[in-house]
């Protein structure tokens, strides 16, 4: 065990320089640096304290019961120093801390606005074009602010990379702002305890190009207008479901073809059960894909699995366009 | 009374369950709060052994989509477990823990006291302990309380578990606390013996006293807050819910201005038995007495400024945590003070490592990080990133457990000998100590790691890449639980085989160690006479 310890403190101490998260934003950047200077203050301290501590218990560590010791009750000007010090410190340290919060919380005008609802336990993201999404796309390079509500009970929306974390609370609306200054996709956790699922209540805020975000909210939003078949025949092209499963022959791609598979009441599995495609069965393959394994693919399927990835109202797309391919 | 009888002492003066229960003694209620105590102090760890249990199994989805493991049955009854392993150390053990205790005993020896003002009322907050412990207990046997333990609304209006009874065994625990306060209030101002002045009262009854202070102004608030609580989820009374025009916010601010005093509620007392620690196996006076004392008294005062601190993020407005922020940075001071005065006593001292001494030198070791963690978490946007995350869990438990609880066992080891008149096993109780103070901080330290990389509290599942520090703040756990078996080992073993205890087995200075050992029933054969300061080492 001892040795398993080393062997992952060693592990930890290399990605040191990852304890905190990515920097995604600027204010990122100046937190990091009051934490920084907070750390290294408090070494100091700590070392004052616990080294004089450990210091004083050796050196005057009892040698006999009959030790005489010295008899000191006070003294004004020491006690004087180490009051005012730590409150200057204290004050210092504020106020640095208020600089940044001031910064943090001012609304930047002409910001890209977008409304984030917590429930439990999905975020959902609206734009003004209509769009809604569970995962929060936003431009780089843009004051975006997020404007929050919660329907049911307490939220919390908190990025790591952006140390950024606000309440979403019912009957309210909060908000946050940032201005992304590096491409990718964040963790975006639920930080406020919501019950059952509060920490499967997880997302992603993508960072993406100006260009990207405004293909992705057009497309997002035609897809959103189409006829429910239309819409899972989108998904299943963006969602790369295509490049594995073959729609308009029982061929074999990389996985089963769906060709004519809606309705099939004898579709083979690995361990020789047959059962009936019907809406359970096609949903359930595509949100946890090792359930139930075709006969001659396996023994584990290569689907990724996409429970949490796709919201209810995507699923149902997605079958009722599999339904249509006869 | 036969109290001059060769050999009689409270512990022998009576026999019989009956005379325990109905016993009006101060030395014998404190016995009764030891064994209730150390009863939930046993549930709440196994509680706290089985949430890191669920998070060393990892209950991760891998790449193929395939669970990996999973200890507790579902993620709700990890909040269930959660919850109850909050409630039950805050409100059964952490805040009665010293002063119902400890103070019981010690508080009325240390001011050469008979007992304490009001011995019936003393009694009775015993019985509403028990009683608010017992309700508590009866709704893990119902439908199990999910809403961890800040009852955080709307959340603890709409959760379908038995939130209004545990609500009303907070309510009833909390009048225990309000009634012990007031006790020591009224014990500490009447019944100081001849010569036993303010300004001569040992240390830990200056804490004990600003700690009662604090007991009876703020816990009535929280009363107040739970029975409205209580009252919205039976009769729908909209006070909290927004949609019948309540604020949930509101609930936060009701709750935090009980529960910030409440921190200190929990680390004064501790305070107050380091002091007494080190002064003793130093073998020297405390280094600025009045420093000491004033600054128990303005942390009390205060602690009830403060409260915002807890709700940066909450929603309440920038300027109300602006100044919050800056109140707290103020409270940090007197505990700065205290900490500088502990170890200026040690030095040109004689400095025994005797077990109460390591617990105290512990809870030094222990109290600096947790101290200055927590100034960190007063700068507001360093705390936006770290609120509610496991940084937040690291720095509590380094003060409540790492202050508190090592008070708490360095305090009973001091003073087992005068309690039970028997000496303890002092390898045991300093095996104890090494296991406890490691595997304290295998278990938490890691925990600030894995907050600074943004872990939320709380949670039942992680991302991969918090597995390794979980795995070893699990396994930190476990050392601590050997630990406390080994301090329970020490304790019975004590009890059955100790050696005789002499009146005054570690040569202190203050008043209680002039009763035998246990004491008599009166404490003291005659009354004592104070000429001097509680600790005269010259």
């Amino acid at each position: 065990m001892l040795l398993w310890i080393l062997q992952k403190l060693t592990v930890v101490m290399a990605q040191a320089d990852s304890f905190m998260p990515t920097q995604g934003t600027e204010i990122a950047k100046s937190v990091d640096n009051l934490y920084a200077f907070l750390l290294v203050i408090s070494l100091v301290s700590c070392v004052i304290v616990i080294g004089g501590m450990i210091y004083f218990a050796i050196k005057y560590k009892r040698k006999s019961a009959n030790d005489v010791t010295a008899y000191i009750t006070h003294d004004t000007r020491l006690e004087i120093l180490w009051s005012v010090i730590p409150l200057i410190l204290f004050l210092f340290v504020f106020a640095w801390g208020w600089v940044i919060y001031h910064d943090m919380r001012t609304m930047p005008k002409d910001a890209l606005e977008i409304h984030v609802t917590g429930k439990q336990w999905a975020w959902t993201a609206e734009y003004k074009n209509g769009v809604k999404s569970t995962e929060v796309v936003v431009p780089v390079g843009r004051d975006v602010r997020l404007i929050l509500a919660a329907e049911d009970v307490l939220h919390s929306f908190y990025v790591p990379s952006f140390r950024l974390k606000q309440d979403a609370v019912p009957g309210r609306y909060t908000n946050l702002w940032f201005h992304a200054d590096k491409l990718g996709d964040f963790h975006v956790f639920c930080a406020e305890y919501c019950g059952t699922q509060h920490s499967g209540m997880i997302t992603k805020l993508r960072v993406v190009t100006q260009e990207e975000f405004d293909q992705w909210l057009t497309t997002e939003s035609e897809v959103s207008t189409l006829p429910m078949a239309q819409r899972g025949a989108k998904i299943f092209q963006t969602r790369a479901c295509a490049s594995c499963h073959s729609v308009d022959s029982p061929a074999v791609k990389v996985g089963p073809s769906v060709y004519k598979l809606f309705g099939d009441t004898n579709v083979e599995l690995l361990d020789g059960t047959k059962v009936t495609a019907d809406e359970n069965y096609i949903r359930e393959s595509i949100l946890n894909s090792q359930a139930k394994i075709v006969k001659g693919f396996g023994p584990r399927s290569a689907m990724p699995a996409f429970q949490g990835q796709l919201s209810e109202v995507e699923v149902t797309a997605l079958i009722e366009y599999i339904k249509g391919l006869k | 009374m036969a109290h001059a009888a060769h050999g009689s002492n409270y512990l022998n003066a009576e026999k019989g369950l009956w005379s325990w229960l109905t016993s009006l003694d101060h030395k014998r209620i404190g016995i009764l709060y030891f064994i209730s105590v150390m009863s939930f102090f046993l549930l709440g760890g196994i509680a706290a052994l089985l949430l890191r249990g669920e998070l060393f199994a990892y209950n991760a989805v891998d790449a193929l989509g395939k669970t990996t493991g999973q200890l507790l049955p579902s993620a709700d009854a990890y909040n269930q477990i959660l919850t109850y392993h909050g409630a039950i150390m805050v409100f059964m053990v952490i805040i009665p823990g010293i002063p119902a205790i400890l103070g019981n005993i010690f508080l009325p020896l240390q001011i050469g006291a008979k007992d304490v003002a009001f011995p019936k009322l003393n009694l009775a907050s015993w019985y509403c302990l028990m009683a608010g412990a017992s309700l508590a207990m009866f709704t893990m046997f119902s439908t199990k309380v999910d809403t961890g333990w800040t009852f955080y609304t709307p959340y603890s209006i709409k959760s379908g578990t038995a939130v209004t009874t545990m609500v009303l065994a907070a309510f009833i625990t909390g009048m225990s606390s309000i009634l012990t306060g007031l006790n020591f209030i009224v014990t500490v101002h009447k019944l100081r013996c001849p010569g036993m002045t303010m300004w001569r009262m040992p240390l830990f009854v200056w804490a004990l006293y600003s700690t009662a202070i604090i007991q009876v102004l703020a816990t009535p608030i929280l009363a107040i807050t739970l029975l409205l609580l209580a009252m919205e989820r039976t009769f729908g009374v909209g006070i909290f819910d927004p949609k019948l025009g309540g604020d949930p916010v509101l609930f936060q601010h009701f709750f935090w201005f009980y529960s910030h005093p409440a921190v200190y509620i929990m680390i004064l007392p501790a305070m107050g038995v380091i002091s007494e620690l080190i002064t003793t196996f130093s073998k020297k006076t405390i280094f600025g007495y009045t420093a000491i004392a004033y600054s128990s008294l303005g942390i009390a005062a205060v602690s009830f400024f403060v409260w915002g601190h807890h709700m940066f993020v909450s929603g309440q407005s920038e300027f109300a945590g602006i100044v919050f922020s800056f109140l707290t940075m103020l409270v940090g001071v007197p505990t700065a003070i205290k900490m500088f005065n502990w170890v200026a006593t040690m030095y040109k001292g004689s400095i025994e490592f005797a077990s109460p001494m390591l617990f105290a030198l512990g809870f030094l070791f222990l109290f600096a990080i947790g101290g200055v963690t927590g100034i960190m978490l007063a700068v507001i946007p360093v705390d936006v990133h770290f609120h509610d995350t496991y940084f937040v869990v690291a720095h509590f438990h380094y003060v409540m457990v790492g202050g508190t609880l090592m008070a708490i066992m360095g305090g009973f080891y001091y003073w087992f000998p005068k309690m039970f008149g028997k000496m303890y096993s002092e390898f045991w109780a300093r095996m104890s100590w090494v296991f406890i103070f490691v595997g304290f901080n295998v278990t938490f330290f890691p925990q600030f790691i894995l907050g600074a990389m943004g872990m939320p509290r709380r949670y039942f599942n992680y991302i991969p890449a918090y597995e390794p520090l979980n795995r070893i703040s699990t396994m930190g756990s476990w050392l601590i639980a050997i630990g406390f078996l080994m301090a329970l080992y020490t304790i019975i073993n004590g009890l059955i085989s100790g050696a005789k205890a002499p009146k005054n087995p570690w040569g202190s200075k203050t008043l209680e160690w002039e009763a035998d050992s246990p004491p008599s029933v009166h404490n003291f054969d005659h009354e004592p006479v104070v000429t001097a300061g509680p600790y005269e080492y010259k």
